[in-house]
């Protein structure tokens, strides 16, 4: 893989790691049959570094998402936090819970109906236990930008509009302190106009305090607006990852290519056909040879690839900062 | 030619606690053949302006305007009337694919249903029509005999596309007909739709809250607002050059990946729509407006031109001609 | 901010209880349980166990309803009225204790099976179905027979025989609310099985339970009833055993049609009270009936 001038200024102002998934598999019976949902992942989030986790749905990304928050245990390899591994003894799971946060798609579901504003907050400081709990809310509501806090206290989630629900679970989240932030499509559900600002939100946390995050999301424009690095994941795997700038303005995967391709405004879109994937039946080879374009359109057969493309497995992408791609037609 | 025309269309819903005016003095034409796109966010009256296209609203709606379908005055219609319409002119694709569809019936059943229920075909005629159909929205034949849950989430969407044909309608209706697809779904179902509008000259109504999507699919394009058309045009250029603060944050709102002034620079609107019953005085956006003048707060706005063929309900706009 | 959660859970108890005096059956009902609780509570202020002594009959055999006796007397010269009175007292606390020994098993073994979704969840849910296709009366015939007849033993046996339903209800609703997303936020920030259940599950389980504990008030008084007329009585004068009495004196021949009617309609004033309560109850507080109302 030849490392572009780009890229080694990339690595220069690399982070230090605090959440990564190490050959992470995770694997479940679904039907019968064994779905292979994260198939062999290795993931890096740095300190203050928030990565966008970019696929389709059932590509596994909820999944490792889970996984990483500790919610799912892996059938092989580990999820490490501030270098060490993740213990899963019900204490250490919950120490972990302080450190990495979670916030949910649909903000109306993630808030219990009967639970004020006030409760929803006060949830995570009574479970650990802290002290100053009125001050702990009140300090999150502001910091995710529900000013003044006292006037929301009282509020029931359905009084409130679907903006400041998201910041509610924001706040939440943020009553612990924690230092990473796993966001599972934060803005899928909600109003266009209000979808930015809780996207500056997140980049304010950044910059506020140190918030380091994960957002996982079907939507590349999310991934241009927030993110430092993202990571394509297909079937279970990470296909190409690196710096936001690199991957979506000269994606090298087929896969990256056609994702990007099928955005409003693109000039030539690769619709990809073939059926839709399918984490039990995995192909071999490549996974991601029997849709691809490159392969369909004869130019992997030229470049004399098409045999390692249907038969040759591609390693897993190790967890580096550079840009990197799972292909076999862009390692030529 | 004019299709559909709505002249003043107004929608209030009757509540416990008072009238909620959903949709309030929208006009619009849309000529046959020609694809109209309607954004704007929940709550902005645009899913009920699409209701009440083919009186689908609920009891407790007082309706007010005027609706011509081809000249005829939809809500003047007595019930087999608007029934007939309902099947053979226009047809309405919601967004939830999966609870359109019986799941104890085979999706080729489903389609052919509204066809043998008005008579327009025998069974064998009906049969040949449903591969026809499946054709047209890309599914081999053999999925006439699935049921719903063989099928993905963009497959089921292609039935409902579909199901909408079915009759040969002259106008569809599509709510926010890609919402929870994904985008490689999302694009063969919108590549569909835009093909069937150009091959067989339907007129299409579509409704969304992304607006690049819109600006993709149709030729016009109408943002509206707390119940009002705000800004009304072709749609590029409404996408591109949006005369009207709401177009433009709602615009902004979906970044172009790989433009430098979005990178790491997410785009949003302060605030929250406004509710329904305690709408603002004046311009309804001024309490969120960026460029909001004093008098906004007072003064009414309405459609001001902005441009050939272009309209919007902005002061600054007013000022600008 | 204990005023704070104070206020809230104040205001919501009056909304609850606007809601609730619109039921107009729902308010009849309860003015009859208020009258009957009352009256039970305060009988020991003006009669005695006397009243039930065969011993001490004050009036005639077999007397019709008359000034004096306003409901007759039965084979021994005891007053109905009076009988009907402090039996009320025996049927009203097997009824509210057995329904409550249901609803504690149904709610523990039902949040348990809906939460723990493991073997612990499926072992509980095989015990529950085995009890349900138990006939419950011939249970509670049997098990009452065996316990020996006390107020204490008809409890038990009308308790365990009949939790079972709820238990099948409360682990549907256990299983529906730990769906939500709330949930899965609440995990991520540490919570444990007890928080989960408790601070979550309970409260969305419990106006549901609160309906179904007002009709299962109803369903024991009338299996109290049913086990005392087949003989598994408390040794206490209750509705049951004194329909039971009048069967074994034979009331029906001799014309003593006061002694059958006045129980039965005791029994049917008080349980249709708790149906026509619990119904209210469940149209106030599951939202989606109220909704579709």
């Amino acid at each position: 893989m030849t490392e572009t001038q780009a890229a080694t200024e990339a690595v220069s102002t690399v982070r230090p790691t605090l959440l990564e998934a190490r050959d992470l598999h995770v694997e479940f019976a679904s039907r019968g049959r064994r779905a292979r949902a994260v198939d062999g992942v290795n993931l890096a989030v740095g300190e203050g570094e928030i990565v966008a986790l970019v696929g389709e749905s059932g590509c596994g990304k909820t999944t490792l998402a889970r996984t990483l928050l500790g919610l799912e245990r892996p059938t092989s390899g580990e999820v490490r936090y501030g270098g060490a591994a993740l213990d899963y003894s019900s204490k250490a799971l919950k120490a972990y819970r302080r450190q990495v946060q979670l916030v949910l798609q649909d903000p109306t579901g993630s808030l219990n109906p009967r639970h004020t504003v006030y409760e929803a907050l006060a949830e995570g400081p009574r479970i650990h236990g802290l002290p100053d709990e009125r001050e702990v809310v009140a300090t999150a509501l502001s910091r995710a930008g529900l000013r003044p806090p006292d006037r929301f206290f009282l509020r029931y989630p359905h009084e409130l509009s679907g903006g400041q629900r998201q910041r509610v679970v924001i706040a939440g989240a943020l009553a612990l302190n924690p230092k990473v932030l796993v966001a599972d499509e934060p803005v899928a559900s909600l109003d266009a106009s209000v979808r930015g600002e809780i996207l500056a939100l997140l980049l304010k946390l950044r910059e506020e305090l140190g918030l380091s995050a994960l957002v996982v999301t079907h939507d590349l424009g999310l991934a241009w607006n927030i993110a430092d690095r993202v990571a394509v994941m297909y079937l279970g795997r990470i296909v190409e990852s690196g710096p936001v700038e690199q991957v979506l303005t000269a994606p090298r995967h087929p896969y990256t290519q056609a994702l990007m391709s099928v955005l409003p405004e693109s000039p030539e879109r690769v619709v990809l056909t073939g059926e839709p994937p399918d984490p039990t039946r995995i192909p071999g080879g490549c996974r991601f040879h029997a849709r691809c374009q490159v392969l369909a359109s004869g130019r992997a057969a030229e470049a004399g690839v098409d045999g390692k493309c249907r038969s040759e497995l591609l390693d897993i992408l190790p967890a580096v900062p550079e840009t990197q791609a799972a292909c076999h037609y862009a390692a030529r | 030619m004019t299709l559909l025309e709505l002249d003043d269309l107004s929608v209030t819903y009757r509540i416990a606690s008072g009238e909620v005016p959903a949709v309030r003095g929208v006009s619009l034409t849309l000529d046959s053949g020609a694809a109209l796109g309607v954004a704007g966010e929940s709550g902005s009256g645009k899913s009920t302006l699409a209701m009440a296209l083919l009186r689908l609203l609920p009891r407790d709606a007082r309706v007010g305007g005027r609706i011509l379908l081809d000249g005829e005055d939809v809500l003047a219609m007595k019930w087999g009337r608007m029934r007939a319409v309902r099947w053979a002119e226009a047809s309405i694709v919601f967004q939830g694919a999966q609870h359109g569809l019986n799941p104890v019936r085979r999706i080729g059943d489903q389609i052919a249903e509204p066809l043998l229920v008005h008579g327009l075909a025998k069974p064998d005629a009906a049969r040949r029509r449903v591969t026809e159909l499946l054709e047209q929205v890309g599914l081999p034949d053999w999925r006439a005999r699935s049921f719903p849950h063989e099928l993905s989430g963009g497959q089921r969407q292609r039935v409902m596309i579909a199901m909408a044909l079915a009759c040969s309608p002259r106008l569809i209706i599509a709510d926010e007909p890609t919402t929870a697809l994904d985008v490689m779904v999302q694009a063969q179902v919108l590549t569909l739709i835009k093909d069937l509008v150009a091959e067989h000259d339907i007129s299409l109504i579509m409704i969304s809250h992304d607006l690049s999507v819109l600006a993709d699919v149709c030729d016009q394009l109408a943002v509206m607002y707390a119940g009002r058309v705000v800004e009304h045009g072709p749609s590029r250029e409404v996408f591109h050059d949006a005369k009207h603060p709401y177009s433009k944050a709602l615009a902004a709102a979906f970044p172009t990946v790989g433009d430098p002034a979005s990178r790491l620079a997410p785009q949003g609107l302060g605030g929250d729509p406004p509710d329904p019953m305690e709408l603002p005085t004046g311009c309804s956006f001024h309490p969120r407006c960026p460029v909001a003048l004093d008098g906004c707060a007072t003064m009414d706005v309405e459609l001001w031109p902005a441009g050939p063929g272009r309209n919007a309900a902005c002061v600054h706009v007013q000022e600008a001609s | 901010m204990t005023s704070v959660a104070a206020t809230r859970r104040r205001l919501a108890l009056s909304r609850f209880w606007a809601d609730f005096r619109k039921h107009r059956a729902g308010m009849i009902g309860l003015g009859i349980l208020v009258v009957a609780v009352v009256l039970a509570l305060v009988a020991p202020l003006f009669i005695s166990e006397d009243v039930t002594s065969v011993v001490r009959g004050t009036g005639e055999k077999w007397a019709p309803p008359s000034l004096s006796e306003p409901f007759g007397t039965d084979e021994s010269g005891r007053s109905i009225l009076l009988m009907v009175w402090w039996g009320s007292r025996t049927s009203l606390l097997i009824g509210f204790l057995a329904a409550l020994l249901s609803i504690v098993i149904g709610l523990v073994v039902g949040v348990a099976a809906g939460h723990f979704r493991g073997w612990l969840g499926g072992a509980l849910m095989r015990v529950t179905d085995w009890f349900l296709v138990l006939p419950s009366l011939v249970t509670a015939l049997v098990l009452a027979a065996i316990l020996g007849g006390s107020t204490f033993t008809i409890i038990m046996a009308i308790g365990i025989t009949t939790w079972p339903s709820t238990a099948r209800l409360i682990r549907a609703q256990t299983l529906s609310v730990e769906a939500r997303p709330y949930i899965e936020r609440s995990k991520a920030l540490g919570a444990g099985h007890w928080h989960i259940t408790t601070r979550h599950v309970l409260p969305n389980v419990a106006p549901l339970l609160l309906a179904s504990t007002t009709l299962e008030v109803a369903s024991a008084i009338v299996t109290e009833s049913t086990l005392a007329f087949l003989g598994a009585s408390a040794n206490k004068t209750s509705w049951g055993t004194m329909l039971r009495g009048s069967y074994d004196y034979g009331a029906a021949t001799q014309g003593a049609w006061w002694y059958i009617l006045i129980p039965g309609l005791a029994i049917l004033a008080v349980v249709m009270a708790f149906t026509l309560v619990g119904r209210a109850l469940e149209a106030v507080l599951n939202p989606r009936l109220r909704r579709a109302a």
